[in-house]
């Protein structure tokens, strides 16, 4: 369960971006974040994840699984991030871009590839794993960003418009895709996007942001 | 979230490593030159404080002329090296070759100071290979009766000096083009009906000074008091203000450090005066410029000027492109009688004979280059990870600290900093002089190596962080790896900075440590042409081939990776 608890946040010299925000997103499902641009949606999921820039501040409470989230660094939160950009690591292969979060628990050379070889079937990438991120079609990369992300055992999953690149045929496939494996992961999703059909397909809360 | 006591460590750790590298030695280096210019060097029981030596340096036998030759030939290479700069960065903008030329820039960013002097003399001179190509339609059967090295008024010096430094000016020019919106504004000021000349006059000029002034600075300070070159292409008779206290340091009566050291805060005040005057014409610009601009008058025959610029530093580059050559020829030469283009006979015997005279200075300029630049590389990405992790701008004062050994003359500084590492007893050797190297290298490594590290896309550090991984991990396999081209590149520079110290190992080493720079200034007056080729082809070849080295080595680790190579 992620929950945000009154949560405003305001940069040095300005007032809050958006009214206090209240959610609760149980395991298993995808909230859904809307609002106009420059409303502030990215810092508010920069906030959840602990990539705030220096001189914005935060009031109010996030919590994950009860335990509050905001006095943690950003790895210690153990919260995945998926871009609208694959943003895969381009000095590494496909196998050790999704090897790079893999935990620390998982040891051994041939336990840790077999896990990361798993993940690659899942995601259609079976035979892809030697090869360079740059190559990878526009799906490829979404779904090998999406496996990276999820083979870090995150806590919850922050998804910024992870959609909104891709063309329409692709989309839903990605999308599927998507919140099928968050409700296996089980873990809380919470996705900012500006299509009303990425909105429907989460069929978790929903919740407009606007501005203060 | 609250900042980790590691960071405050390193940043203190980095904080403290630039002052003691950087700081400590030009403070102590200026305190000593100024006891000793007001008649203090307990070493040399000289103790009667007073101005005797600023009478002994005033009595100097042709200060005034050495003078007004540093202001004369500091200046007109200043001038020379912004017009011809502007002129390139204009025609460059107009072409799509600016990959190119950026290209055909590096041997010359790459060569030192030295080698590109001597290849220059070397065309030039009554004997060169310029005059080798007039001779047949001029009739020449000697070399003409003609002083074009060490010319009294310093030409050949300022031509010397302009040919380095204007590539340098260009790269800063053309970095800044990049911070500002230049089409915007080109668009803006051609759709009002504005000339081109004039749009980068008044409109783009304007912005993107503030991004030149320190380099400029640079270039001012550095030709102000340049030694090598001075040497090598300058007057002689009185020669060039640092030149002179260069050969006051070195005599051997010791006493004279006293007067030199008078000198060297004269030096001191010479590039303080000019540096002030930039600042004062800047002042002048703000005051008078908006209005003059307002009032429509126009510099008649600007851009035939800008073209002219373009088309001289092209002249420039070709003639530094024949100098780095001819030191080549010159090292295979075995005859070659003077009205002859090329060489009767060839023959490698000097590169062969050479081996034991190079060895030692080769070996030596090696392991300067190597440490300076380690220690100026791992600090400078120290001091940039520090800054990720502050999350905050760099202050201005900080940015003024890593220019400042640009900003002042060498001369001012090293001679006293060897006097203060001499009774600090401190181990004289090539420890001490990579040490005088590192001050000069660091600034170069951090204005390589700050807009490619700032410039990294954050959503890569991000990422990683969202896996879970820590600072130092994003460090080590996210960040250093992402951005190996322009470290490399800015080692590559480091190691050319190194190679090209001249007064750093000429002080410091008590004349004691030779490298191949050292080597080639003292064979230019004078000696075997052929030699003197080896040794400064050498000297010239070892940063271009670090140059060539760090564009290979990402090109080869990363032949599988498209988007980590660029």
């Amino acid at each position: 369960m992620l929950e945000l608890r009154n949560l405003q946040i305001r940069h040095k010299n300005s007032d809050s971006l958006f009214a206090p925000l209240n959610l609760s997103i149980p395991a298993g499902q995808v909230a859904v974040v809307m609002g106009p641009s420059g409303v502030g949606k990215s810092t508010l999921l920069d906030a959840i994840g602990g990539h705030l820039a220096a001189g914005f501040q935060t009031k109010g409470d996030v919590l994950l699984q009860g335990r509050s989230l905001l006095p943690l660094t950003a790895q210690a939160r153990r919260i995945g991030l998926i871009f609208q950009d694959p943003v895969l690591f381009p000095h590494l292969n496909v196998g050790q871009n999704l090897a790079f979060g893999l935990p620390r628990d998982i040891k051994g050379r041939s336990k840790r590839r077999a896990t990361v070889h798993k993940a690659l079937s899942d995601a259609g990438l079976a035979d892809m794993g030697d090869r360079d991120p740059a190559t990878l079609s526009g799906g490829q990369m979404a779904r090998a960003a999406l496996m990276r992300g999820l083979l870090a055992r995150p806590q919850a999953l922050l998804l910024d418009e992870p959609f909104s690149k891709l063309d329409t045929a692709l989309r839903a496939e990605i999308r599927e895709f998507t919140f099928a494996h968050i409700r296996q992961a089980g873990i809380p999703g919470l996705l900012v996007t500006h299509d009303p059909q990425d909105a429907e397909a989460a069929g978790g809360p929903m919740l407009t942001l606007s501005p203060a | 979230m609250t900042p980790d006591p590691a960071d405050r460590w390193l940043a203190r750790l980095v904080l403290v490593a630039v002052l003691t590298l950087i700081l400590l030695p030009i403070v102590a280096g200026f305190w000593q030159t100024a006891r000793a210019a007001f008649g203090v060097v307990p070493a040399l029981s000289a103790a009667d404080i007073g101005l005797a030596a600023w009478h002994q340096l005033a009595a100097t036998p042709g200060l005034p002329r050495a003078i007004f030759l540093s202001l004369w030939t500091g200046a007109a290479t200043t001038f020379l090296s912004l017009l011809l700069s502007a002129g390139c960065c204009v025609w460059l903008h107009r072409g799509r070759s600016k990959g190119l030329a950026l290209r055909m820039l590096t041997p010359v960013l790459a060569a030192p100071h030295a080698a590109l002097a001597i290849g220059l003399a070397f065309l030039i001179a009554p004997s060169g290979w310029i005059a080798r190509a007039v001779a047949p339609f001029a009739g020449w059967i000697q070399p003409p009766d003609i002083i074009s090295v060490n010319d009294p008024w310093g030409l050949a010096l300022i031509i010397g000096m302009a040919a380095k430094e204007f590539p340098f000016l260009l790269l800063m020019m053309l970095a800044a083009l990049n911070q500002i919106p230049l089409a915007q504004t080109l668009r803006t000021g051609r759709m009002l009906g504005v000339p081109d000349a004039r749009i980068w006059l008044v409109l783009i000029g304007p912005q993107i000074w503030p991004l030149i002034r320190l380099p400029l600075l640079v270039v001012l300070a550095y030709s102000l008091s340049v030694v090598d070159v001075a040497m090598i292409l300058g007057p002689t008779n009185p020669p060039t203000l640092a030149v002179m206290l260069t050969r006051l340091y070195g005599d051997a009566d010791l006493l004279l450090l006293l007067p030199a050291s008078a000198g060297s805060l004269l030096q001191l005040g010479l590039v303080m005066v000019s540096g002030l005057l930039v600042f004062s014409m800047q002042y002048l610009m703000r005051v008078y410029g908006p209005a003059w601009i307002a009032s429509g008058a126009c510099l008649p025959g600007l851009g035939l000027v800008l073209r002219l610029a373009a088309i001289a530093g092209a002249v420039m580059l070709a003639l530094t492109g024949a100098a780095l050559i001819v030191l080549l020829v010159w090292s295979v030469t075995w005859r070659w009688q003077f009205p002859d283009l090329l060489p009767e006979s060839l023959s490698i015997r000097f590169w062969m004979r050479a081996g034991p005279t190079v060895g030692g200075p080769l070996v030596t300029t090696f392991l300067l280059a190597f440490f300076s630049t380690a220690a100026a590389l791992i600090t400078a990405i120290g001091w940039l990870e520090a800054e990720d992790r502050r999350a905050s701008p760099r202050a201005p004062w900080a940015e003024a600290l890593i220019y400042l050994p640009l900003l002042l003359p060498q001369i001012g500084f090293l001679y006293g900093l060897n006097i203060a590492a001499l009774s600090a007893g401190l181990p004289q050797g090539i420890g001490m002089v990579a040490w005088g190297h590192t001050i000069f290298v660091f600034p170069y490594i951090m204005i390589a190596l700050s807009d490619p590290w700032r410039a990294l896309d954050p959503r890569l550090i991000r990422a990683a962080a969202a896996l879970g991984a820590g600072p130092w991990r994003i460090l080590w396999s996210v960040k250093l790896p992402v951005l190996l081209v322009p470290i490399l590149t800015a080692a590559a520079i480091g190691v050319a900075v190194s190679v090209a110290q001249y007064l750093p190992t000429l002080f410091l080493g008590a004349g004691r440590i030779n490298t191949l720079t050292t080597e080639a200034v003292t064979l230019s007056s004078g000696s075997d042409r052929r030699v003197t080729g080896v040794v400064t082809s050498l000297q010239a070849l070892l940063p271009i081939l670090t140059y060539a080295l760090a564009f290979a080595i990402p090109a080869i680790v990363f032949r599988h990776r498209r988007a980590a190579r660029s």
